[in-house]
């Protein structure tokens, strides 16, 4: 029981930044669970993608000096046509058969991506400058501030997340996705390329993961071998949220900032772990997760 | 003129092993021609072969002439072959009417389109937002040929389709696809009923073990030259 | 066609006992940190062979086996500092520790379905390093230093650590190669080609499925405390890095999956390239990294696996071949 007014306002300033972040893991989530519904691809380089992401906006601040509008116009489109050509060309040679080759390929993916950008730029955490909009925030009572940035983030997620959900279930497109990952086969007999289908969903997960790593590195400093831990995260907000839903995977990732900010709140040392613990606690609960979709 | 599709001592393997030692078949444009056989006889591998799920030399499979063999399937689907494959093979995620709409996704003209589907298969409008699922067989096989037929394509291939249907539904089923043939629309039927095949088809093939063993004109071939070609004795 | 079979299970038999013979009589012949480098690889051997069950023979593919060598590890910790066992004594000790908890345990990974279970298994090896690291009692995050080997003097302790690793190594070996030769272990490649068709079979997949995690816990924990009897120093990162799971994915995409002596060949390779290359630091790893993937690509099933197929070569023969029948039987 929060023995005072101003534990209670501390305890909803840590909901309401949990929310806020856990717009920033839907984002995260919102690549790994595209790449789980069209191909069951488990891209073990998923975390060190986004931190690839986040050091290529900061190369590009560093070498060109614009701001990080410039890095979303940029990034995401380049990191799109990346994941279209790893796709093309590596991934779905691995898809289709056995559950290995796929993720050792996207394991050695991760090593090299963490290990270069090591290379590249040191150990050391850098971060993304935005102009202030990093500090920038709206005082709602003496107690809670909420930034500018957690809010764009929050509101860019769910926005994805309602593109995603449109698209699969409305257009041409969402229905080649869906179908492919139905049955590839059948799917090349509509005419429907799988290796094209594949590639262009990896397109998509990788502009997602762009906008993740740029924001990421406007939010907090990264490292280059911050990745696994996002990829955990990522996965977690998924299997919290629930098989097949965009929706769910964003509920996720909302949980998931929520429980790292209480646990955070309780014990410094125990805001990842609270975090594992929910998702180990979900599936052992619900299996399927807390929002999965239902046919029909 | 030459025929719409034709194959020319087409063969084809599954890894080492052999299903089709060469297999001469035609179909002209307008035609329905009936593919009988027993189970294995390569009726289905030669269905696969035409649409391009298996590897096959290029000059073995000719649509208006043109060398097709080995295409991937959905280049081949672009030319305009669509296969209501064996068992249906609906999508299970999508709805009747998003399988449809799947079917069309290349998007080629043609008078095939949602209320055509709908209006050869009136049973269809009323179950367009369920899941295949939920379908009885008659209403799969309904929704897996209307979804070829939104190909709008030039040779319809279809691969048992009475399998494990009530003989009415089946009736039915031919009575439409009469109904498309007479538009003028190419078919190849697959049938494991002979007297069926017969009735529903102007040619008929006979497979055994991976070659032909009759071919001739539908309503002319008796009873014994089909058992003997069929069973191979 | 079985007198070729048997002869070649002869060969293997005699290369074994020659390698043993070898390395049992190394210690004098080398050096302290040469030992240092033969137990280390005798570890990395235990958990690959172990995770080559898990993955190449039961289909479940864990990114997690260093939950159980820290787990093994922090056990020895346990045991030898404060309960004053023994420390050689406790690496079997510590092995059937992390078989006990791999037991509960597996009730939350087998929950994980399909390609999930990978990344499951190392939130939960993640979950071990974090609970350790929270635990002052244990070090914390910047961990301890194991005090009961100083009661050992520093030659005996090293040669004590080599013998153990060589028994463990034997043990590990001998037991994979009867399993796999064995009913059971034709029960496990079953299972790897389809679930359902060995369940019709009459195989409890359930119940094997739970043996191999558990065995696979075993041979990690028994790895972990030996490795930290030699190393003398442990920490949360240290005993549960992802690096442990990093090199048994390497050795297996080296030496491949299947065979006995493919992560063998794969350990010796990964060593090798440690040892030469690990003063370039990062370029090391990006070159392991651009290594596996493209093995993995030109030969999914393991480098070694695809060389030995081109050669024919069987050292120890575990696999199962349908052979012609003799025109004469």
């Amino acid at each position: 029981m929060p023995t005072s007014a101003s534990e209670l306002v501390g305890w909803a300033d840590t909901l309401l930044q949990g929310v806020l972040l856990g717009g920033l893991y839907a984002l995260f989530a919102m690549g790994l669970s595209l790449a789980f519904g069209v191909m069951r691809l488990v891209n073990i380089a998923h975390g060190d993608l986004i931190v690839l992401a986040s050091f290529a906006a900061i190369a590009l601040g560093l070498g060109t000096g614009w701001g990080p509008l410039a890095a979303f116009l940029v990034i995401v489109p380049a990191m799109a046509a990346l994941g279209y050509a790893l796709q093309r060309l590596m991934l779905n040679r691995t898809l289709g058969g056995d559950a290995l080759p796929p993720l050792l390929v996207t394991f050695g993916l991760s090593i090299v991506v963490q290990n270069g950008l090591l290379e590249a730029f040191s150990a050391d955490p850098r971060g993304l400058g935005a102009g202030g909009l990093e500090t920038a925030s709206i005082r709602l009572t003496s107690g809670i501030a909420v930034g500018w940035l957690p809010l764009i983030v929050f509101a860019v997620a769910a926005a994805i997340t309602l593109g995603l959900e449109r698209t699969f279930g409305r257009t041409r497109y969402g229905r080649a996705f869906r179908a492919a990952s139905d049955d590839p086969v059948t799917a090349e007999l509509m005419g429907m390329s799988h290796r094209h289908v594949y590639a262009l969903a990896m397109a998509v997960s990788l502009a997602i993961v762009a906008a993740a790593g740029i924001f990421l590195a406007m939010r907090t400093t990264v490292a280059p071998s911050d990745g696994p831990g996002y990829l955990l995260y990522a996965f977690e907000a998924v299997i919290i949220g629930g098989m097949g839903s965009f929706w769910g995977t964003w509920a996720g990732g909302i949980i998931l900032g929520v429980v790292q900010g209480v646990g955070f709140r309780l014990d410094p040392g125990w805001g990842i772990l609270a975090g594992h613990l929910a998702c180990l606690a979900v599936l052992l609960i619900r299996p399927r997760g807390l929002f999965p979709r239902t046919r029909g | 003129m030459s025929p719409l599709l034709e194959t020319r001592a087409l063969t084809a393997f599954y890894g080492d092993f052999q299903a089709l030692f060469g297999i001469d078949f035609e179909i002209d444009a307008g035609e329905v021609v009936a593919i009988v056989g027993a189970n294995s006889a390569g009726k289905s591998t030669f269905l696969g072969a035409v649409c391009g799920l298996l590897r096959v030399s290029a000059s073995q499979v000719l649509l208006d002439g043109d060398p097709v063999g080995g295409l991937p399937a959905h280049r081949i689907a672009a030319q305009g072959i669509a296969l209501v494959p064996e068992g249906r093979r609906l999508f299970p995620s999508l709805t009747v009417e998003e399988n449809l709409l799947a079917g069309g996704y290349l998007g080629r003209s043609g008078e095939w389109n949602l209320d055509r589907v709908y209006a050869l298969f009136p049973a269809l409008r009323a179950r367009r937002r369920a899941f295949p699922e939920a379908l009885s067989g008659g209403e799969q096989q309904m929704t897996a040929i209307g979804r070829a037929l939104m190909a709008n394509p030039r040779l319809l291939a279809c691969d048992e389709i009475s399998l494990g249907l009530a003989p009415v539904v089946v009736r039915d089923l031919y009575a439409s696809l009469g109904d498309v043939a007479r538009a003028g629309l190419s078919i190849i039927v697959v049938e494991q009923d002979v007297s069926l095949a017969q009735r529903v088809s102007h040619r008929l093939y006979c497979f055994q073990e991976g070659r032909v063993s009759l071919v001739g004109v539908s309503l002319s071939l008796t009873r014994a030259e089909i058992s003997h070609a069929y069973f191979g004795v | 066609m079985s007198r070729r079979i048997v002869r070649r299970a002869g060969i293997g038999g005699w290369i074994a006992a020659a390698v043993v013979a070898v390395l049992a009589v190394l210690p004098w012949w080398v050096d302290a940190s040469a030992l240092r480098l033969v137990v280390e690889g005798i570890c990395l051997l235990v958990l690959a062979q172990t995770w080559n069950l898990l993955a190449g023979y039961s289909g479940l593919v864990s990114v997690g086996q260093q939950a159980y060598v820290g787990l093994g590890g922090y056990a020895l910790v346990t045991l030898a500092d404060w309960g004053g066992v023994d420390p050689f004594l406790c690496v079997p000790l510590c092995g059937l520790i992390a078989a006990l908890v791999s037991v509960p345990v597996s009730r939350i990974a087998f929950r994980f379905q399909g390609s999930y279970f990978a990344i499951g298994t190392w939130v939960i090896a993640e979950v071990f390093r974090l609970l350790v690291a929270n635990t002052s009692a244990l070090g914390g995050g910047s961990g301890q230093s194991l005090i009961s080997m100083r009661a050992y003097p520093k030659a005996l302790r090293e040669s004590m650590t080599y013998w153990v690793a060589l028994a463990l190594l034997v043990l590990a070996l001998a037991s994979i190669y009867l399993v796999l030769r064995s009913r059971y272990g034709l029960g496990l490649t079953a299972m790897r080609d389809s679930e359902v068709a060995a369940a019709s079979h009459g195989i409890d997949v359930a119940r094997t499925k739970l043996a191999v995690y558990v065995a696979a816990a075993l041979g990690a924990g028994m790895a972990g405390a030996l490795y930290f009897t030699m190393n003398l120093r442990i920490s949360p990162d240290a005993a549960f890095g992802v690096n442990w799971s990093a090199a048994i994915i390497f050795i297996v995409v080296i030496g491949g999956i299947g065979t006995l002596e493919g992560p063998i060949v794969g350990t010796l390779l990964f060593l090798a390239l440690r040892e030469s290359l690990a003063e370039r630091g990062a370029w090391y790893m990006i070159l392991l990294g651009l290594i596996a993937v493209m093995t993995m690509l030109a030969c999914p099933r393991g480098l070694w696996t695809w060389i030995a197929e081109r050669l024919d070569i069987r050292v120890f023969p575990v696999q199962r071949r349908v052979a012609r029948a003799n025109r004469a039987d």
